[in-house]
């Protein structure tokens, strides 16, 4: 008996391990979460560990680097062109963030409208947005040339001006000109995502709301605005990274010029550390990056959190 | 002992080569039979990095040279191409990590950023200098560091002034003026013709470069010393300065914003009347039916000569490199060898229509350069160039230096006015020292 017996225990206690693993939550969510896990690991974590690493080194292409702990940074501490390129950064960020919420909130509204060929008019809104950045970084490239801009030339033609204009030579213009194409093509992002938000909002609050006798304004304030209030914060966290971190554009139309006047930090990470071969102080400009996308995202963090402020109150 | 075909094709400096090299440059064969020897690897392939081409005819000569190579010995060679700006990175990562193509065709100083992953090739190098006629110097700086060949110079990507016969004369000038006093005097009296000049002054990386250093080069200006200390806030970088001031007034508006195309096509399209570029903007013009009467008034000078008294220039330079870790060293040397033997490599400047000038002083006499005025003055930009990194070491801090568009700030702040001559040189010495690490 006892020799039959043992066998049969030892497939028991197999089976159980097996049931234990398939039936215990802990054990089998860490095994369907660890491909993720890993993907995240060798895509994200890696890549980011050895940027902040990078920038603690004096690596250049072709020669590994040794451990310089804060010295790239205080050199770009005394960099008057890295200054340059946070100034521009934060500038063309909340310039271009502040207008793409602006318009693209007015055009969420205009689009949540009754109107004929609605569902048209919302497909073709997406089109800046799908098509790729540089031929919409190219064709803003003709739009600003010095020498055959449309603009100009419908300008000069309807009389209003008598000479093209500077748009990408002149400093001031040419940091509204990147901005103003950023906005373009940040527009249909933040109104298409704003829009699906406003759909969610109960029509009956507002039903209720116009028989109150509140005016168009009022609804818009108490009703639209708060409700839309989370949504609003997610996608302006992320329209925020995409504008901080915007590379093509610059690239395409400026190479961060004239005069470095729209050098961001990411392009000028890009020059320093590839066609300058001083990997090290690319690195470090773009971990100086960091501090302002983590402000950027702990903004939306605690604005998602606060349920008050969501609401219309005051914090 | 017999003679295969295979033995006079992978010698180079075999027979047939060795004869018509001593013929071209008058030397005895006995340099030629020196040449080294590569036994190609048993199965070896190779593969080629490139920059795209800007003359088709450059392409295919090169394609079919390769052909005949593979034809000769069996060693396939796959040719890739990249964008001639993309060439830096992917050169960069192959070099990092040690994998990639066996060849690599590479800008400026590029070599000098990881000459340890780089093949040796000094036999070859000197075995084809001795064949013809000799490396020029500013091209064998490119190639060359502590005594040894870590690259073969391939070309100099000539950079001249391209300018509109029939307008020069309308402004009272007979012929192109030859120094830059009188180069300003003519732009002066084109703009007031309703012809302006225009050169880049944005970050261009070919155009802008090539004229801002001639800017300052040309005035006795310089980044670095030979010891690479940084001088570059010198009298004469202020005067080259002032000069530019001057020039730019004289310029169509929006230079500064200009990259690599905006000349040729505000040339193209006539708005501006000089400007400087490779030979590729008049076969844009010559091949381009409706631009027949502009192709024939177009014609091409070299940049005027400064204060200094002798032709200075950048100019693009290209070397070919062969990376360490390639499994094939002798195919990749057969391969070069081949390629720069007589017949192919005259084949290849004349596909290229002057836009690819010679590294070795024999093939100066390439018909090419003959066959057509316009591209007399594209001959001899080997002759004139001066590596980016001028007067100092080649290495990461002149690539660095120019990667940073320093020099072409430095003109454009002070010719747009935007700082006097005195703050951008001296924010150009601040930017420089940065690099060059006072």
């Amino acid at each position: 008996m006892t020799e039959m017996a043992m066998p049969q225990s030892r497939a028991r206690t197999g089976s159980s391990w097996l049931a234990s693993v398939g039936q215990g939550r802990n054990l089998l969510g860490l095994i369907f979460m660890l491909p993720a896990a890993v993907f995240l690991l060798v895509f994200l974590t890696y890549p980011l560990g050895l940027g902040v690493w990078l920038g603690f080194t004096d690596t250049r292409i072709g020669r590994s680097g040794i451990f310089i702990g804060l010295e790239n940074y205080q050199s770009l501490w005394g960099d008057h062109v890295f200054w340059l390129s946070v100034f521009n950064t934060v500038l063309y960020t909340t310039v271009a963030s502040v207008l793409k919420f602006a318009l693209g909130l007015w055009l969420a509204l205009l689009l949540n409208q009754h109107m004929p060929f609605k569902a048209f008019f919302r497909a073709i809104v997406l089109l800046p947005w799908v098509v790729p950045t540089v031929l919409s970084a190219i064709a803003f490239w003709w739009i600003y040339d010095a020498q055959f801009s449309i603009v100009s030339w419908a300008l000069v033609k309807l009389g209003l001006i008598d000479h093209y204009i500077n748009f990408l030579g002149d400093t001031t213009n040419a940091r509204a000109a990147v901005i103003a194409a950023n906005v373009w093509r940040g527009i249909p992002f933040v109104a298409i995502s704003l829009l699906a938000g406003l759909q969610t909002i109960p029509p009956s609050l507002h039903e209720a709301a116009t028989l109150d006798g509140a005016t168009p304004w009022q609804r818009f304030r108490y009703i639209t605005l708060p409700m839309l209030t989370p949504i609003i914060a997610v996608v302006m966290t992320f329209s925020v990274l995409f504008t901080f971190t915007d590379f093509q554009l610059i690239y395409v139309l400026t190479r961060g010029g004239p005069l470095n006047a729209t050098h961001l930090m990411a392009t000028l990470s890009f020059q320093r550390a590839i066609p300058g071969g001083q990997l090290g102080e690319g690195a470090a400009i773009a971990v100086a990056m960091i501090p302002f996308l983590l402000a950027a995202i702990l903004f939306s963090y605690f604005g998602l959190q606060r349920r008050r402020w969501q609401q219309g109150g005051a914090d | 002992m017999t003679i295969s075909r295979r033995d006079v094709l992978l010698g180079g400096a075999g027979l047939a080569a060795g004869i018509a090299g001593s013929q071209l440059i008058g030397q005895g064969p006995a340099f030629a039979q020196a040449a080294p020897k590569f036994t190609p690897e048993k199965g070896a392939s190779l593969r080629v990095l490139r920059w795209s081409p800007f003359v088709k005819g450059e392409e295919d000569a090169w394609l079919a040279n390769t052909k005949k190579f593979t034809e000769a010995t069996g060693i396939e060679v796959r040719i890739d191409k990249e964008s001639w700006e993309d060439i830096r990175p992917k050169a960069a990562v192959a070099a990092n990590v040690g994998s990639g193509p066996d060849i690599i065709w590479v800008w400026f100083d590029d070599a000098h950023q990881y000459p340890d992953k780089l093949l040796d090739v000094t036999p070859l190098a000197n075995s084809l200098a001795q064949q013809y006629g000799g490396w020029y110097p500013g091209l064998e700086g490119y190639a060359k560091r502590d005594g040894k060949f870590i690259a073969l110079p391939l070309s100099a990507i000539g950079n001249a002034i391209c300018y509109r016969e029939s307008w020069v004369k309308e402004a009272g000038f007979s012929e192109f003026p030859k120094d830059t006093k009188a180069f300003l005097e003519l732009c002066k009296a084109l703009k007031a013709k309703g012809h302006p000049a225009g050169f880049t002054l944005g970050h261009g990386v070919g155009d802008g470069n090539n004229f801002c250093h001639w800017v300052l080069w040309s005035h006795g200006g310089k980044v670095v010393d030979e010891n690479g200390k940084v001088v570059v806030n010198s009298p004469e970088t202020i005067e080259a300065l002032k000069y530019a001031r001057e020039l730019y007034q004289t310029f169509i508006p929006g230079t500064e914003s200009w990259l690599d195309v905006n000349n040729n096509r505000a040339f193209l399209a006539g708005e501006v009347s000089v400007t400087a570029n490779g030979v590729s903007l008049y076969y844009a013009a010559k091949n381009d039916p409706k631009l027949a009467d502009m192709a024939k008034d177009i014609k091409t000078t070299n940049m005027p000569i400064g204060p200094v008294g002798q032709s200075v220039e950048l100019h693009q330079t290209t070397s070919a490199v062969i990376f360490k870790y390639t499994k094939f060293p002798q195919a990749a040397q057969a391969y070069l060898q081949f390629m720069y033997d007589k017949p192919q490599f005259d084949a290849w400047l004349e596909g290229a229509s002057a836009y690819c000038c010679q590294p070795l002083k024999a093939f100066a006499s390439n018909p090419v350069w003959t066959s057509d005025p316009v591209h007399a003055p594209y001959a001899k930009a080997s002759e004139t160039l001066r590596p980016n990194g001028y007067a100092g070491p080649l290495g990461y801090a002149s690539a660095a230096v120019m990667a940073d568009y320093i020099v072409v700030d430095m003109v454009a702040e002070a010719a747009t006015g935007q700082r006097t001559p005195e703050e951008a040189a001296k924010r150009a010495e601040a930017r420089a020292n940065r690099y060059y690490r006072v």
